[in-house]
């Protein structure tokens, strides 16, 4: 039966539309995963000689101290990017298969998931170089499997928590707040939390708890999708209240304020869409990595234009990336509907603008860091409008994937919010301002870097007509294909 | 106001429609009727540029539809569950299609008034999403989207599925009165044979892509049909 699942999984896999187009980008994540594995690989083997060198204490000691965060940051990381597994239920569920044939499955899907097998690559690594060093062996071996069911306890918290954002905010809030108390020592989780994490090594029975709160939530979340595996259950779509909602006020921008009043509902309404939006917003801090010299390796001048393109573009590379897939659920109506091409594209185009505005004031702060800094933000900022602005619509063409919106109609849900693939995709967006910044700065002196970049976006301004002459071409070429993938779901 | 000429579809080797020609006149109810696969919804989406044809060209009020855009002002459509927008309210989507269509509010509403009772009250004030509704409600809005701004072309696939049988019927009025009134040429599918024989002036059958029947509906033309798909 399983092997029968496995056999649906890899058609929908396939056969679908979006296969072509995607082919390409799972290499390269194939190519991101690859280098995880490299860096989570020499941490293993790396991290506990480097914590000797430096003389902290006994490294083991030290992992554990920082082992709470490890673990709070894969949950959140997870509630991102781990995309839960889709098997299609509601075509299975009169079929005479075991229900609980069908839960294990889709909860044992998730067991295999690179979220979890990544940490091996630090965890069995680490544990060899204790071994090595001396370390008990019953000792290790507890610690060891402690951490494996933690890991997998972190799944399955993230398999029930998968549709509750509220949660998942106060949880990510409380975690950085931890973190920022941490840092400027108001409040040390850690000394609480260490404690914990040793005693998986000094008594290595303690190692079964964790094994048995694994096995409680796989229990739990086992009986709670075969309970609610009915359709006004668990596969129910969660209706809320509607309101209808009054945005005359946009009204004054003709037609494109009809589509800009439609795109303001779209993200409010949509959990896919907001936690993108939210996502966007993140970025603005993203900034401070670079600024406040947090990062060595970040400290060179060409990483400042790199985080001012971040900075700024934060909803333009979350959202902006997916511009017609947003629509993928009633594209054909805005195709044949009383609406051209250009003016859909430039609505799609003011709200990333205006988002990229917003997000300049917002990140007004940085001239905290000095002029260099904000002039990194400014320039990222007309870099934005100028130029990426257009490269984002012109990807959005190729951009076949549909979104589901209403994400909740599918059991386990395709809760990926935002995924790997638009990273990947923003790569060409940030190298070139990097390069044409490095031309000025090595040439003449940064001034100069920062101005080439300005005047870059600038021209982008001025060749508006033409640039979106273009796209609107891409976009009426790519139509009928955008089209037909639309129609897989 | 409708011209096909020489239009056929090719998907790899299978040719789903081939129409030498077809001419719809103004004002005309036009049904359209035909077993699964017989291209009715790859006549429609042609006729809406969402698919390319292989040759041959379709001209709407002498506008070719897959070279300019000319041809959406006076053309709207519902063929399916795509046509709608799910985060919005039906007033929202109405309006919506409204300010698309140069309409204000104040039209919509008026428009809206007489659909009231083919609402049934399910619609309008319901504090719901458009994806919260059933299947057949979705289909009442939708159908009564597309009569928002005086169309002069109205597409409606498959109208009468999914409907329970008082909107059927107020349906079937409604049509009826915009080809015979407003001059709006109605384009119409179907599987239901009673609908469209009391619907439509002209039912044409399409079977495998080609036109094998073009009826002038009379009392005769049911028989005709029923013989026809009978076998």
């Amino acid at each position: 039966m399983f092997k029968r699942f496995i056999g649906l999984q890899w058609k929908s896999f396939f056969r679908a539309a979006s296969f072509k187009t995607e082919i390409w980008i799972k290499i390269l994540m194939g190519i991101g995963a690859l280098y995880f594995i490299l860096v989570f690989l020499g941490l293993g083997f790396g991290s506990y000689f480097m914590i000797k060198e430096a003389g902290w204490g006994d490294p083991l000691r030290i992992v554990n101290q920082y082992m709470v965060y490890y673990l709070a940051f894969d949950l959140v990381l997870r509630y991102m990017l781990q995309k839960m597994p889709v098997t299609n239920i509601k075509p299975l569920l009169y079929l005479p298969i075991n229900k609980s044939k069908v839960v294990n499955y889709s909860l044992g899907k998730t067991v295999v998931s690179f979220f979890n097998i990544m940490h091996a690559f630090f965890f069995v690594p680490f544990s060899v170089v204790l071994l090595m060093e001396g370390y008990s062996i019953v000792s290790v071996v507890g610690w060891h499997l402690g951490f494996m069911a933690l890991i997998f306890v972190n799944n399955f918290i993230n398999v029930m928590v998968n549709n509750k954002d509220s949660i998942f905010y106060v949880f990510g809030g409380l975690f950085l707040l931890a973190g920022i108390s941490q840092y400027y020592q108001w409040f040390d989780i850690t000394l609480y939390t260490q404690p914990i994490f040793d005693l998986f090594f000094d008594l290595p029975w303690t190692a079964i708890v964790p094994w048995l709160v694994l096995i409680g939530l796989y229990v739990l979340s086992f009986s709670y999708f075969k309970k609610h595996m009915y359709l006004d259950g668990g596969l129910a779509t969660k209706q809320s209240e509607a309101k209808t909602e009054n945005l005359d006020w946009l009204n004054r921008f003709g037609n494109l304020g009809t589509f800009l009043k439609n795109d303001i509902k779209l993200i409010k309404r949509n959990k896919r869409s907001r936690t993108s939006v939210i996502a966007g917003f993140f970025f603005i801090f993203y900034g401070l990595l670079f600024f406040t010299g947090a990062i060595e390796a970040y400290e060179s001048p060409f990483w400042n234009i790199f985080a001012g393109i971040f900075v700024t573009g934060g909803f333009l590379f979350s959202f902006g990336q997916y511009v017609p897939s947003w629509d993928s659920s009633y594209y054909p109506l805005m195709m044949s509907q009383n609406i051209q091409y250009k003016e859909y594209l430039t609505s799609k185009w003011y709200l990333v603008i205006i988002a990229t505005i917003i997000s300049t004031v917002l990140a007004s702060f940085y001239i905290y860091f000095g002029w260099e800094a904000y002039a990194a933000v400014l320039v990222g900022a007309i870099y934005n409008i100028g130029i990426n602005s257009y490269l984002v619509l012109w990807g959005g063409a190729y951009v076949k994937t549909p979104i589901d919106l209403t994400s909740n109609k599918k059991a386990f849900g395709d809760k990926q919010a935002f995924n790997a693939k638009t990273l990947l995709l923003t790569l060409p967006k940030v190298v070139l301002p990097i390069i044409i910044y490095a031309i000025g700065h090595l040439l003449i002196n940064p001034l100069a870097g920062y101005l080439f970049v300005a005047i870059a976006g600038m021209l982008g301004f001025v060749f508006k007509n033409k640039a979106f002459k273009m796209i609107e071409g891409i976009y009426k070429k790519e139509k009928y294909k955008t089209l037909l993938a639309y129609k897989q779901k | 106001m409708i011209t096909a000429q020489n239009l056929t579809k090719t998907y790899s080797s299978q040719t789903v429609l081939n129409i030498d020609h077809l001419e719809i006149p103004k004002g005309q109810s036009f049904g359209l009727v035909g077993n699964n696969g017989a291209g009715k919804t790859t006549l429609f989406s042609l006729l809406l540029d969402l698919t390319q044809p292989s040759t041959g060209y379709i001209i709407n009020n002498e506008v070719q539809v897959d070279q300019s855009e000319a041809w959406k002002p006076f053309t709207s459509a519902f063929i399916d569950e795509t046509f709608l927008i799910g985060y919005l309210t039906p007033e929202e989507y109405f309006y919506f299609i409204g300010e698309l269509r140069g309409r204000n509010k104040a039209d919509v509403d008026a428009l809206l008034s007489n659909y009231d009772d083919f609402f049934h009250g399910e619609i309008l004030g319901q504090k719901k999403y458009l994806r919260d509704l059933s299947k057949g409600n979705q289909k009442k809005v939708g159908i009564v989207a597309s009569f928002i701004g005086n169309p002069e072309v109205v597409i409606l696939d498959e109208p009468f599925a999914n409907l329970d049988p008082t909107t059927q019927i107020r349906l079937k009025a409604i049509i009826k009165d915009l080809a015979a009134k407003e001059g709006v040429t109605v384009l119409v599918s179907s599987h239901d044979l009673i609908h469209v024989t009391e619907v439509c002036e002209r039912i044409v059958v399409l079977n495998k892509g080609e036109i094998v029947k073009d009826i002038k509906t009379s009392t005769q033309t049911l028989k005709e049909l029923e013989a026809f798909f009978g076998g």
